[in-house]
């Protein structure tokens, strides 16, 4: 379970790191901003998503005021702040990485070792 | 039910700000859901619906959310805190109970650590207390000092910054009105330097104002009585006042706290002992044979010298002293101890003693914990449906248990507080305590802040302690279950733990009540012991005549007069005067004798080492000592007839070999005089209560003068008509003299001080522990029965007998009771050597005592399974039947 749990939660943090870079927004805003870029297949817990805003906010990755939603809602906006940019520069390359590490390795082919 | 649920939750969770943000929050989150569900054809409250449920568990969030934003310890410790006072109001009994038993031994144990950190831990309250030591032999520890032996060892030894010394003396002071009985420390010049300590007014005198026998007038008054009797008046600076009728003037006052360096003792002023001579006609300046000049001797070690060392440095001295003084001065080796509590010889016991009643309290607080641990652990078992409900929610297992410590802690400071309240009252009331009219008793134990400390450090730590006992319980908690099927199932089944804690507790009360036992027997048996004389039915009036300005020829007419008037109340039967006591003001002064062919008489070549008394006549018959062979003195044994001496059993055979060989033998006094003995007495107490058998030594008043005076009254009347006689008497002799009157048994409080104590000490532990048995072993049996009420009452229906039902129901508490008692009883009488050092005659090898342990854990016992008992024997079959 806890390493599960940490790979989630590493995801989700660089997930939300990567909708709001997009521009500002507010919580539920994050969920379907993560839902339509990835074209429905990632789908985040709704309630799993304050605790992850919150640690993001104390770590001071992102920032947090007060708004007006679109449909005129009091609503709490987030935003990048210049830590958060570069802490998402560094998650998107190591990404990167393992992802094409895992893919090379599950690509190799018998006797290609 | 969500309404219900959001309800309960608003009174798990009341608000703070974060709170409310994280709400809005929410809201907000839930309220664009629903916007969007709307937009899809949903009704606005079936959108509602749709996103909530969507969202989950929102508690659970919310303190995952709390969790991770950080910094809320604060406000979740104010919720807690909220919660935990509601929760407490709401079962005031429990509540009341355990904030009742906290306060009792957190009490109990500030009490006993304000004494162990008066006694042994806090240092003397003088400047640099760490190098401050005290010289005593090694052998006995006594630790007076003839002056001039002091001298040398003070201007030759290299290992001290200065060393001074001290002597207790009453005295007799006038400042403008009556005289009245004070206490004084006649100390060294260097005194108040040595010892680094500055006047509060005026000023303190000092080693250069000496120039020898009688040359300083002055006094220092401690502060506490300068306040008593001068009230605070800063112009009694410069004052002459009269000391035993000489013109003295007060030169400064002590600062606050100061009493000198003994613990126990508060003297009333400070006075050169240069003077000794001028205020009480001692003839010892010069004698370096009296060794009764000081009391003791101290200073400060220079920095970089150990106290062996130090002790060698002395040694070499005092060797190089015999070689000079062979007859005078005897080399014993020293050693360097605390002067607080005269070294080892108080400090030992009462290190050993107040550890152990330490050690007794913290064990009695660990029965306490063990005791509100089951106590509590019954509570979440009663609350199981609220916590499963709260865990069901959503709340982490670690946000229920810190609720729980929680009120714990709550209660244990509650508690605690209240404990140290109580404890602080008690203690300024023994600070104050005054129990022995003679003696000026000084007991330090204010409480201070590292009292308060201590007892709330202790406070914290037992809630902590027994607020962990319901720990696994809460976490096993399947919250499914419990709500489920009620809370009765699968919690706490298997009591062990707690079984264990209830056996240790016993122990430790059976541990309790058997040293209580121990010391009051040995208290008992003390006061009933043969001392070798009989205080019971005497009267005490003691004046020191000199301080009253009787000195050489009108010396003994007066004691003579002081008889005959007292003879002449009517219904008394015997009067004799002696110069000291036997045990009621501690040292009896000690002499030397040789065999009466030895002509080198130095210390080294004395046969025996008595203790001396100087009487009157008929003084065996009025104290009760009997006379086993020869005679008594006579008025006739006076200057112009031979010496003559009465000795103990004990003398008589170091001297003689044998009682009968000693009447009519001859021996040689200190002085070299041959003296005869007329006559031997018994053996007896002469000290100390728990001394061994001393050789004591008995001369005529009329050839040895005394200025201290005692007058031992034998009567049938009433104490309180002897003693208004005896006052009248006396004012007729001589208005001006200072004499204290009271029974000699009241005077023996002092020897029986430290076994009156400890009993009582021990007694109200004992009665503590006692008291927590009985609600531990009747929490045990209640639960037991409680639990299986309904199988009782089957029983019963189908004929089982009373006999059956009480074994079924009470055979686990007694078998435990058994074993925690007999632990506590071998424990008992292991500790009791401990007690046998500050108790006399405490011994655990008494069938009376173990019998007497044995029948009050039988009764406690009883006590506490008489009311679980009766509830199993009045089981009702079809009544339980009917609750299901």
């Amino acid at each position: 379970m806890p390493g599960e749990a940490q790979l989630l939660q590493g995801t989700l943090d660089l997930l939300i790191l990567k909708a709001v870079s997009l521009g500002r927004l507010h919580g539920y805003g994050i969920l379907l901003r993560i839902g339509q870029i990835s074209g429905q297949a990632l789908l985040v817990e709704q309630g799993a998503l304050y605790p992850a805003l919150f640690r993001l906010v104390r770590q001071g990755l992102l920032k947090a005021t007060w708004g007006t939603s679109e449909n005129n809602r009091r609503a709490k906006f987030y935003e990048l702040t210049a830590s958060g940019r570069s802490r998402l520069r560094e998650e998107t390359a190591g990404w990167n990485r393992l992802a094409t590490a895992i893919a090379s390795v599950l690509a190799a082919q018998p006797g290609e070792a | 039910m969500l309404g219900r649920l959001r309800s309960l939750m608003a009174r798990l969770v009341p608000g703070g700000r974060l709170e409310h943000e994280l709400d809005e929050e929410l809201r907000a989150h839930v309220a664009l859901r629903a916007d969007d569900l709307e937009r899809t054809g949903l009704t606005r409250p079936e959108a509602e619906r749709r996103a909530r449920i969507e969202f989950g568990g929102h508690s659970k969030f919310k303190e995952e959310a709390r969790a991770a934003a950080g910094g809320v310890f604060w406000e979740t410790l104010v919720q807690d805190l909220r919660f935990a006072t509601r929760m407490l109001r709401k079962s005031r009994s429990f509540t009341g109970v355990a904030v009742f038993t906290l306060a009792l031994t957190i009490g109990a144990n500030a009490v006993v650590f304000a004494a162990l950190n008066a006694f042994i831990l806090r240092p003397l309250n003088v400047p640099r207390a760490e190098s401050l030591y005290s010289i005593h032999r090694a052998k006995g520890n006594s630790a007076n000092q003839s002056y001039p032996d002091y001298l040398d060892l003070r201007d030759r030894n290299r290992s001290f910054v200065d060393i001074a010394g001290y002597d207790i003396m009453e005295a007799g002071l006038e400042a403008g009105d009556e005289p009245s009985r004070t206490w004084a420390l006649a100390v060294t010049g260097n005194y108040f330097d040595a010892l680094g300590i500055q006047p509060f007014h005026g000023r303190f005198f000092h080693a250069s104002d000496e120039h020898g026998p009688d040359s300083v007038p002055y006094i220092v008054l401690s502060q506490a009585f300068w306040h008593a009797r001068f009230h605070d008046d800063p112009g009694v600076v410069g004052r002459v006042v009269r000391v035993n009728k000489q013109p003295f003037t007060v030169l400064g006052v002590a600062p606050q706290g100061f009493n000198g360096t003994l613990l126990f003792f508060a003297p009333d002023f400070f006075v050169p002992i240069v003077d000794k001579h001028q205020l009480w006609g001692s003839k010892e300046m010069e004698q370096r044979n009296q060794r009764g000049m000081l009391f003791m001797i101290f200073g400060h070690l220079k920095p970089g010298v150990t106290p062996k060392q130090a002790a060698a440095d002395l040694d070499a001295i005092s060797v190089a002293l015999e070689k000079a003084y062979p007859s005078e001065h005897q080399h014993l080796p020293l050693k360097l101890e605390r002067p607080s509590l005269y070294g080892e010889f108080l400090g030992g016991p009462m290190r050993a003693f107040l550890t152990g009643l330490m050690l007794l309290s913290t064990l009695i607080l660990l029965a306490a914990c063990a005791n509100l641990g089951s106590l509590f652990a019954a509570r979440a078992a009663d609350r199981s449906r609220e916590l499963a409900l709260r865990l069901a929610l959503g709340a982490g297992r670690g946000r229920v248990l810190r609720q729980l410590f929680t009120e714990a802690v709550l209660v244990s400071l509650l508690g605690g507080t209240l404990g140290l309240a109580g404890s602080v009252v008690l203690l300024r009331w023994l600070a104050s305590w005054q129990p022995f009219p003679r003696f000026p008793l000084n007991l330090p134990m204010n409480p201070d802040a590292t009292v308060a400390v201590a007892a709330l450090l202790l406070a914290v730590a037992s809630g902590l302690l027994f607020g962990a006992v319901p720990v696994r319980q809460v976490l096993r908690t399947d919250p499914y279950a419990v709500i489920k099927s009620g809370p009765t199932s699968g919690v706490g089944r298997r009591l062990s733990v707690r079984d264990v804690l209830l056996v240790a507790q016993i122990a430790i009360c059976a541990l309790l009540v058997t040293s209580s036992f121990v010391a009051v027997r040995g208290l008992v048996r003390s006061l009933h012991s043969p001392y070798g004389f009989e205080p019971r039915g005497r009267m005490l009036a003691s004046a020191e005549l000199e301080m009253a300005g009787y000195r050489g020829e009108t010396l003994l007419p007066m004691q003579r007069r002081m008889v005959d008037a007292m003879e002449a109340i009517p219904g008394v039967r015997a009067v004799g005067t002696t110069n000291c006591v036997p045990l009621s003001q501690g040292d009896v002064p000690g002499t030397y004798v040789f065999k009466q062919e030895t002509t080198d008489l130095k210390r080294a070549n004395a046969v025996a080492l008595p203790l001396q008394m100087v009487i009157s006549p008929d003084y065996f018959r009025a104290a009760g000592v009997r006379l086993l062979l020869g005679r008594a003195f006579s008025w006739h044994d006076d200057k112009d007839a031979p010496q003559v001496a009465v000795v103990n059993q004990e003398l008589a055979r170091q001297l003689f070999g044998s009682e009968a060989r000693a009447l009519g033998g001859i021996f040689k006094q200190r002085d070299g005089t041959p003296t005869q003995v007329v006559g031997i007495v018994e053996n007896g107490k002469y000290e100390h209560l728990t001394e061994s058998t001393q050789p004591a030594l008995y001369l005529p008043v009329m050839q040895t003068p005394a200025s201290m005076t005692w007058v031992v009254v034998d009567s049938d009347l009433p104490p309180v008509d002897v003693a208004a006689a005896m006052r009248g008497r006396l004012r007729e002799l001589d208005p001006g003299l200072p004499a204290f009157i009271q029974s000699w048994t009241g005077a023996m409080g002092l020897s029986l001080f430290p076994s009156r104590v400890a009993a009582v000490a021990l007694g109200v532990l004992g009665a503590i522990a006692a008291l927590l048995s009985l609600t531990g072993v009747f929490g045990l049996a209640a639960y037991a029965v409680s639990r299986r009420l309904k199988e009782l009452g089957i029983r019963i229906a189908l004929g089982a007998s009373r006999r059956e039902i009480l074994q079924a129901t009470l055979s686990r508490p007694f078998q435990l009771l058994a074993l925690g008692s007999v632990a506590g009883l071998v424990l008992g009488v292991l500790a009791s050597t401990v007690l046998s050092a500050v108790v006399y005659q405490a011994t655990p090898r008494d069938p009376l005592v173990l019998a007497g342990v044995v029948v009050v854990m039988l009764l406690l016992g009883l006590l506490a399974t008489w009311i679980p008992a009766q509830r199993a024997l009045s089981a009702d079959p079809l009544a339980l039947l009917r609750e299901e």
